[in-house]
């Protein structure tokens, strides 16, 4: 569904991202892990097209994507929860879950639109309690939420999180990760990135360990949690974070 | 006491132009975070063009036809000017919209020359007038805060009710994630140009046989207009309503106040002390300024 090959990205003259490649197939969930800076957002950044690659190729759908708008990626089925949630904060709840749904009017599906959102709702029935209130005015978790509902609503192949659990309570960590799980049940294919490493490679296929701007390591989530290197960094990161 | 109704009603009536002029200067400010300094420009084109084509057609036709033409001006300045910046500054911003506001008004010399042009009255003449409880109003000033009214109105459903208009609040909200959305920003951007120029460029017809035009009464409305923007709190179009016609009424009274000379010394002095003392604007509310992003 994805395919990274030797992806070099960054700002200006800093490539934080050298000679990445990664692989997500249908139906997986691949999860980046890395702490900070290693360039889990640049990459996420890239493949939507925020930013423009230095080289490399990213192939979506078999269709190479690497110059392309993000409008047209998002149009193509490739969506972005993006990090810090990103939420029209003006704007209401409900509004905020139609403008996801925006490409599917462009894709002249619009009328599948409101079925979908009482889906959504369903999914996430705190979204509906909220539904006249300003996104703004949310919590940090419904907010998590909401940025996932308005991605979901563009009816994506494929979806992208970053860092779905960044500055939530565990508790509420625990329920964003419950819905990635739900999500995946229904065959969503899902590129998660995580510095919660433990939580996320439980939750994936397959991951890979972003370092510095390079895969250092990558393998099926099982292999990765039994790595010695990955135990050491998960430990040392827990070490920082209490 | 019906000396002072007789002044509020002129507030009123310079009020309405002021708030759609300040409207205009939202719309663009609220989807590129640009103050387009040439927005008085579109007011002036838009007068100006209707004087020139009521010639040719009915005044209701041409009202429409100079409101069309000006929109299309509106959307060439964004594709030709605009469009290609990327992440301009601020201050670049600025020069780069004064610098059009120059080249309209300048090439609005050339076309019609140094005349003060203004379109008939659209029902009656200059000496018609409603008696209203002793207070004679001019029917021009029903079609002024009538056609505001309607275009207020009508903004409103359109940025609340409509997909497009949910689209321009949305890149105004957050222009990463319109993107995410699939929302061409772009598209909006050249969008709002349109949209405020037609605005501004019905304001030039509805003030015309009142104010009479020339090619260089757009700056001064700019000022007007931009005064009310930041008195009602930049972006905040139904505030900038309510600040318009306290800026209409204040001007109205000063002149009954002051030598009529000094009618835009109030407007200006209530923008620096605007500045100085609340930029957020009268009815700028903190709380809600910073729900934005900028």
């Amino acid at each position: 569904m994805l395919k990274i090959d030797n992806l070099v990205s960054g700002y200006d003259n800093l490539k934080v991202i050298q000679n990445v490649s990664i692989k997500v197939n249908p139906g997986e969930i691949v999860s980046i892990i890395g702490a900070n800076g290693a360039g889990k957002t640049t990459l996420l950044k890239t493949i939507t097209g925020i930013l423009k690659p230095v080289s490399g190729s990213i192939f979506f759908d078999g269709q190479d994507i690497s110059s392309t708008k993000t409008e047209k990626i998002v149009h193509l089925g490739c969506s972005l929860v993006p990090e810090g949630r990103q939420v029209f904060a003006p704007m209401t709840v409900r509004e905020n879950l139609i403008l996801g749904g925006y490409v599917q009017y462009k894709r002249k599906l619009g009328s599948d639109v409101l079925p979908y959102l009482d889906r959504i709702y369903k999914l996430f029935p705190r979204l509906l309690e909220r539904e006249t209130q300003f996104a703004g005015s949310l919590s940090g978790g419904e907010q998590q939420m909401l940025a996932i509902g308005r991605a979901m609503m563009a009816r994506p192949k494929l979806v992208m999180m970053d860092e779905p659990s960044m500055g939530l309570a565990p508790l509420v960590i625990k329920e964003i990760f419950s819905i990635v799980r739900m999500l995946r049940d229904e065959g969503a294919t899902i590129l998660l990135v995580e510095q919660n490493a433990k939580a996320a490679l439980r939750l994936a296929d397959r991951g890979y360990v972003l370092e510095t701007g390079k895969v250092i390591l990558e393998g099926s989530s099982k292999e990765l949690l039994e790595n010695d290197d990955v135990k050491c960094a998960y430990l040392g990161k827990t070490k920082k974070d209490t | 006491m019906e000396l002072l109704l007789q002044y509020i009603v002129a507030g009123i009536t310079y009020g309405t132009i002021y708030a759609i002029v300040a409207i205009g200067f939202n719309i663009i400010y609220n989807t590129t975070g640009i103050i387009n300094f040439a927005q008085g420009e579109f007011v002036m084109l838009g007068g100006m063009t209707a004087f020139t084509l009521k010639e040719y057609m009915p005044l209701p036709v041409a009202i429409i036809c100079a409101v069309v033409i000006t929109m299309i001006i509106g959307a060439l300045i964004e594709i030709v000017f605009i469009r290609w910046l990327h992440k301009p500054s601020v201050l670049r911003m600025i020069i780069i919209t004064i610098g059009l506001s120059i080249l309209i008004r300048e090439t609005a010399l050339h076309i019609w020359g140094e005349g003060v042009t203004a379109l008939p009255y659209f029902t009656g003449t200059s000496v018609t007038s409603v008696n209203l409880g002793g207070v004679f109003i001019s029917p021009q000033v029903f079609w002024a805060v009538g056609i505001s009214s309607i275009v207020v109105i009508l903004l409103g459903i359109f940025f609340n009710f409509t997909l497009l208009g949910k689209q321009m609040r949305a890149c105004s909200a957050n222009r990463e994630a319109a993107r995410l959305c699939g929302i061409s920003t772009q598209n909006m951007v050249t969008f709002s140009f349109m949209l405020s120029a037609a605005i501004g460029a019905l304001g030039g017809c509805i003030v015309s046989p009142i104010t009479y035009i020339s090619y260089d009464s757009g700056s001064q409305l700019a000022i007007k207009g931009f005064t009310v923007a930041i008195l009602g709190g930049l972006g905040n179009s139904t505030a900038a309503v309510a600040a318009a016609m306290i800026l209409g009424i204040l001007e109205s009274f000063s002149i009954w106040a002051l030598p009529a000379a000094y009618k835009d010394v109030v407007s200006i002095a209530i923008m620096l002390i605007i500045l100085f003392v609340k930029p957020s604007g009268l009815f700028g509310n903190a709380a809600a300024a910073r729900l934005k992003e900028y």
